[in-house]
């Protein structure tokens, strides 16, 4: 079997991780990412900026994509064909758990909701596409910290607003509580945006494994978490439905 | 196995089956008792072109298939023939074919509703009155999608065809009944029925009578001995004779559109839906009186359930709306998938003066103006690309307030709001534009398969299943409901921008030209 060529397979890897909209990512984020020493990450770095494959912005030290790749071709997934390829799995989602499911992806330092499918009973809800909700307090943006390593330095580096008295805000207890969802699979907010709400989040993921958005189900805490646990049937059937779309999008079964 | 229909909570029935049998494919999707899904199979069949115009489909392939998906759809449901209360049959509409009654072969491809061969015989059948001359009875224009000159033309141009069915040897039908003829035996015992909606699509049945009407069907030239018994669009017309639903009751007929109205419980006066796809159809439900429509718009039957009084529902089609999108996409490469025009159209405010309308092959209802050619209008240097792909979105609002506002006034009932279904209701940015120009709430059920779920509707209540309409509109859940945000000055100014485009597009075409 040849043997492949371990500098370009992680070039490959940093630019995947560097893929996508507005992402800036420093030194330390991606050399911890990739699991590579700094300065083997800072030389392959340095290569692919001269090659005009990577840019570092002058004022903060980040890396993003430079105008090179973008030319060669790219195709970043976007949110409206994410929308149109949940949209069967969400409204079931829906259906099956009687809450409200929302569909996010990061943008600007938070989490856009890109689709919401309301409660399914007879009450007025509002549509809440285009709304913007916290990075480090939500299921959605929990999940999205957890698996995007461009979410996660932006909720790092951010203020942490402590928004009920569960809010958990202090970087170490966040950091584990960060390892316990990408060891579990899904994320969860118990009244630590809003007094009274809770919610279930998971990753999707495209075809290349990158971590797109993330689905939820949300709902008032009695419902969603009596007596204080979570209903195991709920963190099912997003995951479920999280799977789902991910495989739409391409992505292998895991 | 991760499928919905595993992960679900859908119990363990019983179920209603419905069959669709559309223009491109038909499909087979199982439903539970609140209306879910349980599964679904689908195949694709082959669309024959024989000359420019001409559409046909080999029914007998259709039949294979509709058994096939039938199977495929119980085995992945992991179901019997016992769990199954009955069978509803949907269908693509107008799509015409002849068989023999005793071989149970057709003696000619089925000609598809979009097939135009009978163009000319249309015209020569309106004599001196015109399009109009069956409309007071039929509701509908002569034109060549329906099924009544199609069935001419066939008796025309088989030959022997005529003297055949004049013995009384030949059968007539829409999509539904050749589907319900095989399902209950075919040779062996087939019932040769169709329901109201469907018999109103054909330019032969009287809207007010419900009966083949016998002054047309001489002018026409069609022998009665074809034609199948007019039935409810909830009954049981017989029980399925073979294969694996073999016992199980046959029990609806609705033509696709009707289907969606019945599937979004549009029971009520006034209530309407629109279904988004390549092309948009909309239908208003008038409640027990056929309104002449005065502005372009056809009078169809909406459903009959058993021996209750028959609905009526106005009808207007916009020919071109995801396909619009489609050309976008292909013909001008503005995008790269159908989903990115709302991307690059939300990257603009406004539409920044330009306007689209997509009058490819003339301009349809409410004008009928087959001289006309599409424009993009209002141009200026400031224009960019994201500013005509939000005129490309707001053509398809634009038309839809074209035709509520003809539906308002043929029937005098305001829109209160409207349903939506179809591929284009993932578009969020349409969906609020579509509420910003109509001033009305628009909203969106949590199962996207309305037209099936329509079917296996009106066959549940046929057979107690469901108890009555209530019971199904219980059943509706709202996924998702845009409101008004525009201004009405606004919305006056911009209404006014798009008439003024749309004037510009008559009169392109020539007379000698088509």
């Amino acid at each position: 079997m040849a043997k492949n060529i371990q500098s370009l397979e992680r070039a490959a890897a940093m630019l995947r991780l560097l893929a996508g909209g507005e992402r800036r990512l420093g030194l330390s984020d991606i050399a911890s990412s990739l699991g590579l020493a700094k300065g083997t990450a800072h030389g392959i770095l340095r290569t692919l900026q001269l090659e005009g494959f990577v840019e570092q912005d002058t004022a903060s030290g980040r890396y993003q994509l430079g105008a090179e790749l973008l030319r060669l071709g790219n195709s970043y997934l976007d949110v409206h064909e994410l929308r149109a390829r949940a949209l069967v799995w969400t409204d079931d989602l829906a259906r099956s758990s009687g809450e409200s499911v929302h569909l996010g992806v990061l943008h600007q330092h938070g989490v856009l909701i890109v689709h919401h499918v309301f409660r399914p009973d007879d009450s007025r809800q509002v549509l809440e596409v285009g709304a913007m909700q916290p990075l480090h307090s939500t299921a959605l943006g929990k999940v999205l910290s957890a698996y995007d390593p461009v979410a996660h330095s932006e909720v790092m580096e951010a203020e942490r607003r402590s928004f009920t008295g569960r809010t958990v805000t202090e970087a170490d207890a966040f950091e584990s509580m960060l390892d316990l969802i990408r060891a579990q699979g899904w994320a969860a907010d118990a009244e630590e945006t809003w007094e009274g709400v809770a919610a279930v989040a998971a990753p999707v993921h495209d075809r290349r494994r990158m971590p797109v958005g993330a689905v939820a189900v949300t709902g008032a805490v009695e419902r969603v978490a009596p007596g204080g646990t979570l209903r195991p049937e709920l963190i099912a059937a997003v995951r479920d439905c999280a799977r789902a779309v991910s495989r739409d999008l391409g992505a292998g079964r895991f | 196995m991760t499928d919905a229909h595993t992960t679900g909570t859908h119990g363990t029935g019983p179920f209603i089956a419905a069959i669709d049998q559309g223009t491109t494919s038909s499909r087979c999707i199982v439903f539970d008792k609140d209306g879910r899904i349980v599964s679904v199979d689908q195949k694709e069949h082959e669309q024959i072109f024989p000359k420019p115009g001409w559409v046909e489909h080999d029914a007998t392939e259709i039949w294979e298939n509709v058994q096939e998906v039938v199977a495929g759809a119980i085995v992945k449901a992991g179901i019997t023939s016992a769990d199954v209360k009955a069978i509803g049959i949907t269908n693509q509409r107008e799509t015409t074919l002849l068989w023999d009654k005793n071989t149970g072969e057709p003696v000619h491809n089925a000609l598809v509703w979009q097939d135009t061969r009978t163009d000319a015989l249309c015209k020569e059948l309106g004599r001196n009155v015109g399009q109009d001359r069956f409309r007071r009875e039929t509701g509908l224009p002569l034109a060549s999608y329906f099924a009544g000159p199609k069935v001419r033309w066939l008796l025309d141009n088989v030959e022997g065809l005529r003297e055949r069915a004049e013995r009384g040897e030949i059968l007539f039908g829409t999509m539904d009944s050749w589907v319900i003829w095989n399902l209950t035996g075919g040779t062996d015992g087939g019932v040769h029925v169709t329901d109201v909606t469907n018999a109103s699509r054909t330019l032969l049945m009287n809207l007010h009578t419900m009966a083949w009407d016998d002054k047309i069907l001489s002018s026409i030239g069609i022998p009665a001995e074809v034609l199948p018994e007019i039935r409810s669009s909830a009954e049981v017309y017989g029980n399925a004779k073979g294969g694996i639903l073999d016992g199980v009751p046959v029990a609806s007929a609705l033509g696709d559109q009707q289907a969606a109205l019945f599937g979004q419980t549009c029971f009520s006066e006034g209530e309407a839906k629109s279904t988004y796809g390549t092309g948009t159809f909309m239908l208003m439900n008038t409640g027990g009186t056929p309104v002449n429509s005065y502005n372009g718009l056809l009078t169809t039957v909406g459903y009959q359930i058993g021996d209750k009084p028959p609905v009526y529902a106005l009808e207007g089609s916009i020919a071109v709306t995801g396909s619009l999108v489609q050309w976008m996409r292909d013909q001008m490469g503005l995008i790269k998938s159908a989903a990115e025009i709302e991307t690059l159209a939300s990257s603009v405010e406004d539409n920044g003066g330009a306007y689209f309308v997509p009058a490819f092959s003339g301009l349809f209802a409410p004008y009928w103006r087959p001289d006309a050619r599409g424009v993009i209008t209002g141009l200026t240097r400031y224009v960019t690309k994201a500013h005509i792909a939000r005129a490309v979105l707001e053509a398809t609002a634009w038309q839809t307030r074209e035709i509520s506002d003809a539906m308002t006034k043929d029937s005098g009932v305001e829109l209160t709001a409207l349903k939506v279904d179809g591929g284009m209701t993932s578009n969020n940015l349409l969906m609020q534009t579509l509420a910003d120009f109509l001033d009305a709430p628009v909203v969106r059920p949590m199962v996207a398969e309305t037209t099936c779920l329509g079917a296996a509707y009106a066959a549940g209540l046929a057979v107690g299943f469901w108890p009555d309409t209530d019971a199904l509109r219980a059943n509706w859940r709202r996924a998702a409901e845009w409101t008004p945000r525009m201004d009405a000055d606004t919305r006056a100014r911009e209404y006014k921008s798009w008439l003024k485009a749309v004037e510009r597009t008559m009169g392109w075409v020539e007379d000698e030209e088509s």
